[in-house]
C-alpha cells in the first residue's frame, strides 16, 4: 500500500514537467504564427487605425497620432453599414440553422442505418467546396439575374413584377450568404446529432414526451455544442463577407456591407485610417456578439 | 391517458396473439401472457430469445405485427409510447446527460404537468436514497447510483405497469444483490405491477412471484420459481434453470404411480405425476444437488435410483459446495452438487462411486427427445445465448 501510493505519487510529480517541455516545444510554431501573422498585424492596424493625413501630403499618406476621432467619424458615416451586415449576418444565420438542422438530423440520425446513403449526402453537402467561393457566387448571379430563365419564367407567371429585380436585393445577398455558409452550419451540426443516443429519444417518449417535446427537451440541448459551433463557423465570416454584397456579385448600392466599406476605403479612396477603424469595430462587435452568444447558451466551455 | 392523475394501483397486462417480425427473422413467434395487477413478472430467457423485444412492445417502443396489447383492460396496441401509462427502467439507463439528477426523476411529471414535480421527485429519491445527490448530473454518480435514478425516474410516475429491462446488468454481484432486494420491497411497498427482464436465471428466481422462461419466441414454461426449478417441463427449462442431469431411454414398465425408463440398462424410476410423458422414449431428469454419492455399492431400496459404479473425472470446490463430474460407462457424465458439511471433498479424482437419489425428486419432460437427440453438450445456457446472438447480428447485418 505505501509503496505503491508512494510511487503514483512520485510519477504523478515527473509526468507533467516531462509534458510541458514536450508541450511547449510542440506550440512553438503555432505560436510563432500567431505572433507573426496576427499579433503583429492586429497592432499595426490598431495603430493605423489613430493615425491621421498628413498636412498638405499625398492621397493615402498618413502619420501616426491618436486621432481617435476616426472611429466617430466612421461609426456617423458608415452606421448604416455596420448594422446591415450584422442583420444580413444574423438572418443568414438563421435561414442556416433552419434549412442544416433538418439535413443533418437526417444524416447523421434517420440515415444511421444506411451508411452508404449517409456518406453520399455528406458528399453532397462538401461538394461545393470543390469549386471556388466565387464561382459559385457568379454562378448565383447567372442563375438570378434579370435575364436568366428563372427570372423571366417567374416574370412569364407574374409571379414577379414585371419591372422587378432579384439581383441587388438584400434578399439576394441573405439568400447568397446562407447558401455559401450552409456546409459550414451542417458539419459541426452532423458530428454532434451522429453521437446522440437515440435511446435517449426512446426515454423521453417514454416519460410522456410528445416527439416535439422531446426534440425541444432532449434532441436540442444534446446537440447545443454542434449548434453553438455551426452558428460561430457561419455569423462571424458572414458578418465580415464582401463577396455576396458586392455590387460585382449578387448585391447592389443598396446592400453594401461592412466588408465592401472596408475594401473600398482600403483599396479606392485609400482612407487607411477609417478602413482600420472599421475593421476593429467589425471585431469588437463580433467579439462582443459571440461572448454573449456563448454564455447565453451554456456552453462556454468550448471557447 | 387521464393526464395529470397517478395510476390508482397496478394494472394487469395482457398480450393476445403477440407476432413480431423484423425484417429478416421473427423475434416473437406466438405470444399470450396474462400478468396479474401488482405482482413481480420476470421474463427470463438467453440474449436473443424475444424477451426485450416483448418488454418493446409493452412500452409502445415496437408495433407488433400481429395481436394486440391491453393494458388494464384496455387495448393500447395503437397508441403512443408518450400515451401509455407505463414506463421503463433502460438496460443503459437512458439517464438524460444534460439534466442534474432531479430534473431527470421530474422530467415525467413535468410532462404530465403534475401538481409539486419537484416535491414528488425529491421523494422518489428518497426512495433510492439519493436525495443528497440531487443537484448532481447523472455522469458524475456511479453505476449503481445511476441504477437508481433510472428507477426513481421510473418509479415517480407512479405507471399502471413498471418494466425493467435488464436494468442489474451492469452492476457488480454485491451491488446487483443489494439492488435486487431494494427492488422487491420497492415493489412492495408502492405495489406497482413490475415486469422484469433478464436472462439471469438467480435474479429472477430470487425477485419475482412468477417466471416465465422464453426460448425462440415463445414462453417455454411459466410459474412460481420453485415451482419452475423443482418440475422443469422442457430440457431447455431444466438445464436453463439452474442444472440437471437427464437420462433419454424407452419406459420399460409403468406402475400406478411410478414409471421406469430403461437407460442403457440402468432403471430409473420417475412418479408419474411429475412425468409429462409416460409411453415411448422419454426423457429424466434429476437436479445435481438431490444426488448422493456413495463410495461402496448402495443397496437396492425401494423409493431410490441408483447409477453406477462411474469414476470421478473432475472435482471443483466453490465454497457452500464441491461440484463433482462423474463418468458413468454408457451415460452422459454426471454432475453432483454436494454440500461441504464437513472439510475437504468426500471422494477424489478417480475414486469410483455409485449415486442415488429418491424417486420423487426426479423429473420427466415433456420434448420428443427425437426432435432433440440426447441434448448434446453445446446447448448449454452461455452457448445458446453466444449462438443466438449471433445469429441475430448476423441477421441484423444482412438486413
Amino acid at each position: 500500500m505505501a509503496f505503491s501510493a508512494f510511487a503514483t505519487g512520485t510519477a504523478k510529480e515527473q509526468a507533467p514537467r516531462r509534458k510541458s517541455k514536450i508541450a511547449l516545444l510542440l506550440l512553438l510554431p503555432g505560436i510563432l504564427y500567431l505572433m507573426l501573422f496576427f499579433l503583429v498585424p492586429l497592432v499595426s492596424l490598431v495603430i493605423t487605425s489613430f493615425q491621421q493625413p498628413v498636412p498638405y501630403g499625398d492621397i493615402g499618406e498618413f502619420q501616426n497620432a491618436f486621432k481617435w476621432e476616426n472611429y466617430v467619424d466612421v461609426v456617423n458615416t458608415y452606421g448604416e453599414h455596420i448594422f446591415r451586415s450584422f442583420a444580413y449576418a444574423i438572418l443568414a444565420t438563421i435561414f442556416a440553422l433552419l434549412f442544416s438542422y433538418p439535413l443533418a438530423y437526417f444524416i447523421g440520425v434517420k440515415a444511421r442505418r444506411w451508411p452508404l446513403l449517409q456518406n453520399l449526402m455528406l458528399v453532397l453537402v462538401i461538394a461545393p467546396f470543390f469549386i471556388s467561393f466565387l464561382l459559385r457566387t457568379l454562378a448565383w448571379k447567372a442563375i438570378l439575374s434579370d435575364e436568366s430563365f428563372v427570372v423571366t419564367g417567374l416574370k412569364a407567371l407574374s409571379l414577379m413584377a414585371p419591372d422587378a429585380h432579384f439581383t441587388g436585393t438584400p434578399a439576394a445577398v441573405i439568400f447568397g450568404l446562407t447558401y455559401n455558409f450552409i456546409p459550414f452550419m451542417t458539419l459541426p451540426l452532423y458530428s454532434t446529432l451522429e453521437r446522440l443516443d437515440t435511446r435517449l429519444l426512446e426515454a423521453g417518449s417514454d416519460l410522456y414526451a410528445k416527439p416535439a417535446m422531446t426534440f425541444f427537451k432532449v434532441t436540442v440541448p444534446l446537440s447545443m455544442s454542434g449548434i453553438v459551433s455551426g452558428v460561430l463557423l457561419t455569423f462571424i465570416p458572414a458578418a465580415g463577407d464582401y463577396i455576396n454584397a458586392s455590387r460585382d456579385f449578387l448585391g447592389g448600392t443598396g446592400t453594401q456591407m461592412i466588408g465592401n466599406v472596408i475594401e473600398s476605403n482600403f483599396l479606392v479612396t485609400l482612407n487607411y485610417p477609417a478602413a482600420a477603424a472599421l475593421s476593429i469595430i467589425l471585431m469588437a462587435v463580433i467579439l462582443v456578439m459571440v461572448t454573449v452568444y456563448v454564455k447565453r447558451s451554456g456552453t462556454e466551455d468550448l471557447l | 391517458m387521464a393526464s395529470g392523475t397517478f395510476a390508482e394501483s397496478g394494472a394487469d397486462l395482457e398480450l393476445v396473439g403477440i407476432k413480431k417480425r423484423f425484417p429478416g427473422f421473427t423475434a416473437i413467434e406466438h405470444l399470450d401472457l396474462t400478468i396479474p395487477a401488482g405482482s413481480f413478472f420476470a421474463l427470463l430467457g438467453p440474449s436473443g430469445c424475444g424477451k426485450t423485444t416483448t418488454l418493446r412492445l409493452v412500452a409502445g417502443l415496437e408495433d407488433p405485427t400481429e395481436g394486440s396489447i391491453l393494458i388494464g383492460g384496455k387495448d393500447v396496441t395503437k397508441l403512443k409510447p408518450f400515451q401509455r401509462q407505463v414506463n421503463t427502467v433502460f438496460q443503459s439507463y437512458a439517464l438524460f446527460p444534460h439534466m442534474t439528477v432531479l430534473d431527470n426523476v421530474a422530467f415525467g411529471l413535468r410532462r404530465r404537468r403534475i401538481e409539486d414535480p419537484v416535491a414528488k421527485a425529491h421523494e422518489a429519491l428518497v426512495l433510492v436514497e439519493l436525495d443528497h445527490l440531487a443537484a448532481r448530473k447523472p455522469q458524475q454518480l456511479s453505476g449503481g447510483q445511476q441504477q437508481r435514478v433510472a428507477l426513481a425516474r421510473a418509479i415517480v410516475n407512479r405507471p399502471a405497469l413498471l418494466l425493467l429491462d435488464e436494468p442489474l446488468g451492469a452492476l457488480d454481484l454485491k451491488l446487483r444483490r443489494q439492488m435486487q432486494l431494494e427492488l422487491k420491497s420497492i415493489q412492495e411497498e408502492v405495489g406497482l405491477t413490475f415486469v422484469h427482464v433478464t436472462h439471469d436465471q438467480e435474479e429472477a428466481m430470487t425477485m419475482a412471484d412468477t417466471v416465465a422462461v422464453m426460448n425462440k419466441g415463445e414462453i417455454e414454461q411459466l410459474g412460481a420459481p420453485q415451482d419452475l426449478y423443482e418440475l422443469p417441463r422442457t430440457a431447455f427449462v431444466a438445464n436453463f434453470l439452474g442444472q440437471s442431469n437427464l437420462f433419454t431411454g424407452h419406459v420399460a414398465s409403468t406402475t400406478s404411480t411410478s414409471i421406469t425408463v430403461d437407460v442403457e440398462g440402468a432403471k430409473i424410476t420417475v412418479p408419474t405425476k411429475r412425468a409429462q410423458r409416460h409411453t415411448g422414449e422419454v426423457t429424466v431428469g434429476i437436479r445435481p444437488e438431490k444426488l448422493h454419492l456413495h463410495k461402496d455399492e448402495p443397496k437396492t431400496a425401494a423409493g431410490t435410483n441408483s447409477i453406477g459404479p462411474g469414476r470421478i473425472i473432475d472435482v471443483s470446490f466453490s465454497g457452500v459446495s464441491t461440484q463433482y463430474t462423474v463418468a458413468v460407462p454408457g451415460l452422459d457424465n454426471l454432475t453432483v452438487f454436494q454440500q461441504n458439511t464437513t472439510f475437504g471433498p468426500i471422494a477424489h479424482e478417480g475414486a469410483e462411486v455409485w449415486a442415488t437419489w429418491e424417486v420423487d425428486h426426479g423429473f420427466g419432460l415433456q420434448d420428443d427427445p427425437g426432435a432433440a437427440p440426447r441434448f448434446p453438450a453445446d446447448t448449454d445456457t452461455a452457448t445458446i445465448a453466444v449462438q443466438k446472438r449471433r445469429a441475430l447480428k448476423s441477421e441484423l447485418e444482412e438486413s
